[in-house]
């Protein structure tokens, strides 16, 4: 019944959120991200909500090397395995502008290093024939907009990546759920102007929950974000391309 | 760290904190922060979480590090929630010592406040249950202190209301918690002589009464006294609580004027029957009855309300207590939810609350008259030798504080050696002037 799940990027807000539920459940946890001092703070918190039992693992986008003992690990386990991206980062537009040597970090970041990453253990995944895939993507990415495009461009990639990954894993018995949260209370968004309608992370979650026992695809976090995005992206693109939203 | 310059508000909403709050997620960003008060679920309903510079917020660093299941010893960061630990370790037996009136409040601000619960005559306060604190001091160092390390300032820590520094986490003691599950004794108590006559004879766990305090005449301190114990059978199929509802909207003024409080007040007296009835409740539900209503406060309306929260002394209490009731019925200007409560003599530290005697607590709406009335019963509290909740309180003045709290000048001396520059002063400490530098 126990299942065991790779969290990459699990220092962030909604990863923790997540793998709390995931913990309370009785999986087993590997918590993946580079503060592992800590994540190993995480770990004793999972553990003591019934985690069976919560690793951490330092990992690094930047840094392939750091994927080894992660996916030895994940190779190791026993039972249904599944995957949780939520790794990130998203500078400031201005400072990419100012420095466009950043583009390729928050390509890696959001989009190859997962890539890498999950076509590394695709293959033992399709093995056991089960398991799920979640990939954390963004509503930015479903349009690029002046704000942050570069992060956008960043996530489409990924959905992207992640709409043929699920059309490779499917045949297994994978099921891959891209999620598109909108604005979520974390250090990303504290003290920016401008946050509307913005979801707990623990909503987020749930909603990942609720869509894993689905076995739904993509989905936007909270619900009404698809909404928005649709009216977002009719926009044509000769008016689009005057908006400062 | 970005600074969240949004301003916020106590769970009164009718004061406002103007300095921002920074929020770190990991332990790490607390050493690399321009130090001021910490700040938690902002449960506290004045000022006591307020301040024109910025705060610390330490709701994301809510992690559980080492539970001990022979001794019922947690170590735990301040930004937990007490429901968190009622429900994690409630099914394996323990629970937090004390719990107040919400499961929301996190353990940092239970400590700082030094918060009491429906066990209060036995259990004592929740610092009384604290081994040790790790506190972060005005250098931005972060230091373990207990009775045996710094017992002054660890003293001072427990119901400091935050202002020896940011509690960065805690070790606590558990009680034994034997079920899920609490039989109530719910009775009638139909004026104030009865109500504290029976609290006198009450030999309960767990004992509080909801007050009727619109009552005048004969029916002038009625109300409906709860008492409980844990269930002694075995809990059936225990499960999670329903997740909570959220109040849509503020509230809007006419739904507590008086004549609705008054017809609401007689329904929910009179929906105990003469005999009283003994239901068994789940015991978040009996511990936290609001918390099933995310952001209850906003049935007040948007501006907001006061409670009052007063403890007096046993000899005077009822005299006090009868010229309180009568003011405060006369006015029409209560709000439905008002508590009585006999208190033991447990406190944890000089600034703590509690003292042995009855504690009253109503809230009022925020609307002409009211912060009037408040002052009135703060003043009367003082010359009964009683104290206000500086939790609650927003309204109490400087002059006040010494008179209500005789060990402020020694708390004083503490917080000259520990923060002379006074980072973690609040707007709570401004007001009162606590630290005395005024």
């Amino acid at each position: 019944m126990n299942e065991t799940w790779i969290i990459l990027g699990a220092s962030s807000a909604m990863a923790r959120a997540f793998a709390r539920d995931m913990a309370t459940q009785g999986d087993a946890l590997l918590l993946c991200g580079r503060d592992t001092a800590d994540l190993e703070r995480d770990a004793a918190d999972m553990a003591l909500r019934g985690a069976a039992p919560a690793r951490v693992f330092a990992f690094d986008t930047r840094d392939p090397e750091s994927f080894m003992p992660i996916l030895e690990a994940g190779r190791a386990s026993k039972g249904v395995l599944n995957v949780a991206v939520f790794a990130g980062s998203m500078p400031e537009q201005a400072d990419i502008d100012a420095d466009p040597s950043l583009v390729a970090g928050v390509v890696t970041d959001n989009f190859t290093a997962a890539a890498a990453f999950l076509m590394a253990i695709a293959p033992e995944m399709e093995a056991r024939g089960a398991g799920v895939v979640v990939g954390i993507g963004s509503v930015a990415g479903d349009r690029g907009r002046l704000g942050n495009y570069v992060y956008g461009a960043a996530k489409a990639g990924f959905h992207t990546f992640l709409s043929g990954f699920r059309n490779r894993m499917g045949r297994s018995g994978v099921q891959v759920l891209t999620v598109k949260p909108g604005f979520v209370d974390t250090s990303m968004t504290w003290g920016l102007e401008g946050m509307f309608l913005v979801a707990s992370p623990s909503d987020v979650a749930a909603d990942i929950r609720r869509a894993i026992k689905k076995r739904r695809n993509v989905i936007y976090t909270p619900w009404f974000w698809i909404g928005i995005m649709t009216i977002i992206r009719t926009i044509p693109e000769r008016i689009f391309k005057k908006l400062q939203i | 760290m970005p600074l969240n310059t949004e301003p916020y508000t106590g769970w009164g909403r009718v004061l406002t904190g103007t300095g921002g709050r920074l929020r770190p997620e990991k332990t790490a960003g607390l050493k690399h922060i321009d130090l001021g008060p910490a700040v938690g679920a902002l449960r506290s309903y004045g000022d006591a979480a307020l301040n024109e510079k910025p705060s610390v917020d330490m709701t994301r660093l809510d992690r559980m590090l080492a539970f001990d299941a022979e001794t019922g010893v947690l170590e735990a960061e301040a930004g937990v929630p007490l429901t968190t630990l009622l429900d994690t370790f409630g099914p394996r037996g323990w629970m937090p010592a004390v719990v107040p009136g919400t499961g929301y409040a996190t353990l940092g601000g239970a400590i700082a406040a030094d918060v009491h619960g429906k066990n209060h005559h036995a259990a004592g306060s929740f610092g009384q249950h604290v081994l040790s604190v790790r506190l972060i001091g005005a250098d931005g160092v972060a230091r373990e202190v207990s009775e045996t390390a710094e017992p002054d300032v660890f003293r001072a820590t427990l119901g400091g209301m935050g202002l020896t520094g940011i509690i960065e986490s805690a070790r606590i003691q558990m009680m034994a918690c034997p079920s899920m599950l609490v039989d109530v004794h719910e009775r009638r108590m139909p004026n104030l002589a009865a109500y504290m006559e029976a609290f006198e004879d009450s030999t309960a766990t767990f004992s509080v009464g909801w007050i009727d305090a619109t009552g005048t005449g004969a029916k002038l301190g009625r109300g409906i006294l709860e008492e409980a114990e844990f269930a002694t059978r075995e809990t059936p199929f225990w499960k999670p609580r329903k997740p909570p509802k959220p109040v849509p909207f503020n509230a809007p003024g006419f739904a507590l004027a008086a004549p609705v409080v008054r017809t609401f007040n007689q329904l929910y007296y009179s929906r105990i029957s003469t005999t009283g009835r003994k239901p068994t409740k789940p015991i978040a539900a009996f511990f936290h009855p609001l918390d099933g209503l995310i952001g209850w406060n906003k049935l007040y309306g948007k501006r907001g309300f006061h409670q009052f929260q007063c403890v007096l002394p046993t000899e005077s209490a009822a005299l006090t207590l009868d010229a309180m009731l009568r003011e405060i019925g006369q006015s029409g200007l209560a709000a439905p939810l008002a508590v009585l409560k006999k208190m033991g003599p447990g406190r944890a530290g000089p600034l703590s609350f509690p003292m042995a005697g009855y504690t009253l607590a109503v809230d009022f709406t925020n609307r002409p008259g009211a912060a009037p009335l408040v002052n009135r019963l703060i003043a009367q509290t003082v010359d009964a030798g009683g104290r206000i909740y500086l939790a609650k309180d927003s309204l109490a003045e400087a002059q006040q504080m010494a008179a209500m709290y005789p060990e402020l000048e020694g708390f004083r001396a503490t917080l000259r050696a520990l923060d002379p520059a006074g980072l973690f002063e609040t707007d709570l400490a401004r007001r009162l002037n606590i630290r005395g530098m005024q």
